[in-house]
């Protein structure tokens, strides 16, 4: 990571296309959205409801299939490739933070951070703790290393999953509305451990809100609205 | 999920313990036969019939001989049965041969009488082809053997005339009328047996059915019971008698058994269906419930298999527990069973419950509960691994 400089642009996506629903109720979502995002750098998309902002970031992230349109991650095409590829791409290069932490409730913050971990394979299990320790630390958890994901608050369980999302040390952290579920000093903590992190690691942030606030801390803010950007 | 490992535990357990009482109680019923009516049983001599077929011999007459298996003369009993005892002892896998002469005879009392089916054997020699023995209820066999009108007779047959050790009954064949002591009661559990039979020596067999050479059949048993339909085709090749195995002899009972045993395994293993049906329906709701935690495991990397492969380690883990929990409850259901008391008498002899211990009852019983679960494990598998995690994070979170 260190030899990555900021500024790098990391993920692209060029010309996307999305309809969702079926038959008279298929609405066309995305209507070619090209974007790029660069390391070290947060990257807010804001829009009102409904105008695509969500399914953009799935498309970005690999959750969802483009009907149309292209996407790179670190220079490699990697829209059209294999379920087995796209799988491998986001657990090399891709974190997400959701608006509901989705956190593994029966496990603990210290096994949620290390889950991502586990499936990369890259570290032996005394490694994955110590780094999950170091990551939970960052995120001010360092004390509840060993609590269970349902014996967290609601910033705290969001805050695993910022922990939990850079894990894997990703290029991207793709975050959908990461702090719509909390409180204003809650949002601004997680917001700043976010950019912070990033900035610090060479990684691009690509965030969907809802929040101004948020938006005006954002190195970039790119509106949506009916499937474009405007 | 409890309901289907206790469900998987209580299918394993009763498919054993009810193989162990059929395979039991079959088993039972064949040591019975064997200790009886022995492994074969050599009787009336085969002779193929020649008859002659047209050709151009000298004179005008045939010179071919054909012989006709569809055409075999029958003729009753054993004629030399020291020459044919002699050639069946050469086979590796006979352990005794018993030469037996039979009749039916009218058998008296002081107060009754009956008509019986008296054998005629050397004691010694029917002892290595029998388990009568073990078979003596009252009295006792060394005073048959040295008495020479000493008599065995049946348990119901001495029940029924009131017949004691000590006591004497006539036996009269073709109007000869000879005396005979009861040196011993036998009882082999058969009731075809302990009702007609009466054992006496040979010589006395001879004197009374006045048959002085010649047998009525003769008594093989086998070190290896299970060869018997080979071997029994083999012998009867050799020495041109009809020759019965056991198989064949008892083919009505041993069928009997054999459906039953079939029948209460599948009757048994609709308990482990029905558990893995429990378990199918647990393992959907569960995929329903984690839809999220799926997606949230799709979106760190993990792949379909890695999806599947947990629901399907859940599957395992119920079916090892269940397995083994129910392994140990059927070996403690089997044992507890054979320690149950039930009178049976009529095809064979006991007073408890009669259990085979064998490993393959363990072994089906896993196999079948293996099948069961991991079909029911691997739809719903199959279902999670196929949720895309877009359609399951854009429905949750918009």
């Amino acid at each position: 990571m260190s030899t990555l400089k900021n500024g790098e642009i990391v993920i692209r996506c060029e010309n996307l296309h999305r309809s969702l629903g079926r038959d008279a109720g298929r609405v066309h979502v995305l209507r070619g959205v090209s974007f790029e995002a660069e390391r070290g750098r947060v990257h807010a998309i804001v829009g009102p409801s409904g105008c695509g902002k969500s399914t953009l970031l799935y498309q970005l992230g690999l959750l969802d299939r483009p009907d149309d349109g292209r996407i790179w991650i670190d220079g490699e095409l990697i829209s059209n490739s294999s379920d087995e590829l796209r799988t491998a791409a986001r657990g090399l290069h891709l974190g997400f933070v959701f608006q509901f932490h989705f956190l593994l409730l029966e496990f603990s913050a210290l096994e949620n951070v290390m889950m991502p971990m586990r499936k990369l394979g890259r570290l032996d299990e005394a490694a994955m703790a110590a780094r999950a320790r170091h990551l939970l630390g960052e995120v001010g958890l360092g004390e509840k290393t060993h609590r269970l994901g349902n014996e967290l608050s609601g910033g705290e369980q969001q805050r695993v999953a910022v922990a939990r999302a850079l894990a894997n040390e990703p290029s991207v952290i793709l975050a959908d509305e990461p702090t719509g579920n909390l409180d204003q000093r809650n949002s601004e903590l997680v917001f700043g451990l976010l950019a912070r992190l990033a900035r610090e690691n060479g990684q691009a942030v690509v965030l969907v809100t809802h929040n101004p606030d948020i938006a005006k801390r954002s190195d970039r803010v790119l509106e949506m609205r009916d499937g474009v950007f405007i | 999920m409890y309901m289907s490992l206790f469900g998987i535990m209580f299918g394993v357990g009763f498919f054993i313990v009810t193989q162990a009482q059929t395979s039991g109680f079959e088993g039972f019923f064949i040591k019975t036969i064997l200790g009886t009516n022995g492994a074969l049983r050599i009787e009336d001599r085969l002779q193929a019939t020649l008859f002659p077929m047209e050709a151009d011999g000298a004179a005008g007459r045939s010179d071919f001989l054909i012989a006709s298996d569809g055409n075999r003369k029958v003729i009753p009993g054993i004629e030399d049965p020291q020459r044919i005892s002699e050639a069946v002892r050469h086979f590796k896998n006979v352990s005794g041969v018993s030469v037996v002469l039979e009749n039916s005879v009218n058998l008296a009392t002081n107060v009754s009488g009956a008509a019986v089916r008296v054998q005629g054997v050397n004691i010694d020699d029917h002892l290595a082809v029998s388990d009568l023995a073990s078979q003596i209820v009252r009295g006792s066999l060394a005073d048959f053997r040295l008495a020479p009108t000493g008599a065995l007779v049946g348990s119901m047959l001495a029940s029924r005339h009131n017949l004691q050790p000590g006591d004497s009954f006539t036996l009269e064949w073709n109007g000869a009328v000879r005396r005979y002591r009861v040196s011993a009661i036998y009882e082999t559990g058969v009731g075809d047996i302990d009702r007609v039979r009466v054992y006496i020596h040979m010589s006395e067999a001879r004197s009374l059915l006045q048959k002085p050479t010649g047998a009525s059949f003769i008594q093989v048993n086998l070190f290896d019971a299970s060869r018997a339909p080979e071997d029994a085709a083999r012998i009867q090749e050799v020495i041109g008698h009809a020759v019965a195995p056991w198989q064949r002899r008892e083919k009505t009972w041993l069928d009997v058994f054999r459906a039953l045993r079939f029948s209460s395994a599948i009757t048994v293993s609709t308990i482990i269906l029905i558990s893995g049906l429990a378990m199918f329906n647990t393992l959907a709701m569960v995929v329903m419930e984690k839809t999220k935690d799926i997606a949230i495991l799709r979106s760190m990397g993990y792949t379909r298999n890695d999806i599947a492969r947990i629901f399907i380690w859940q599957g395992v883990i119920v079916l090892a527990a269940g397995a083994v929990a129910g392994c140990l409850f059927g070996a403690a259901a089997t044992y507890g069973v054979s320690k149950l008391p039930i009178r049976i008498r009529g095809i064979f002899s006991t007073d408890s419950f009669v259990v085979a211990w064998s490993v393959w009852h363990y072994v089906w019983a896993v196999v079948i509960s293996s099948v069961v679960v991991m079909a029911a494990s691997l739809i719903p598998a199959r279902r999670a691994a196929r949720l895309e995690p877009g359609d399951v994070i854009r429905g949750t979170s918009q």
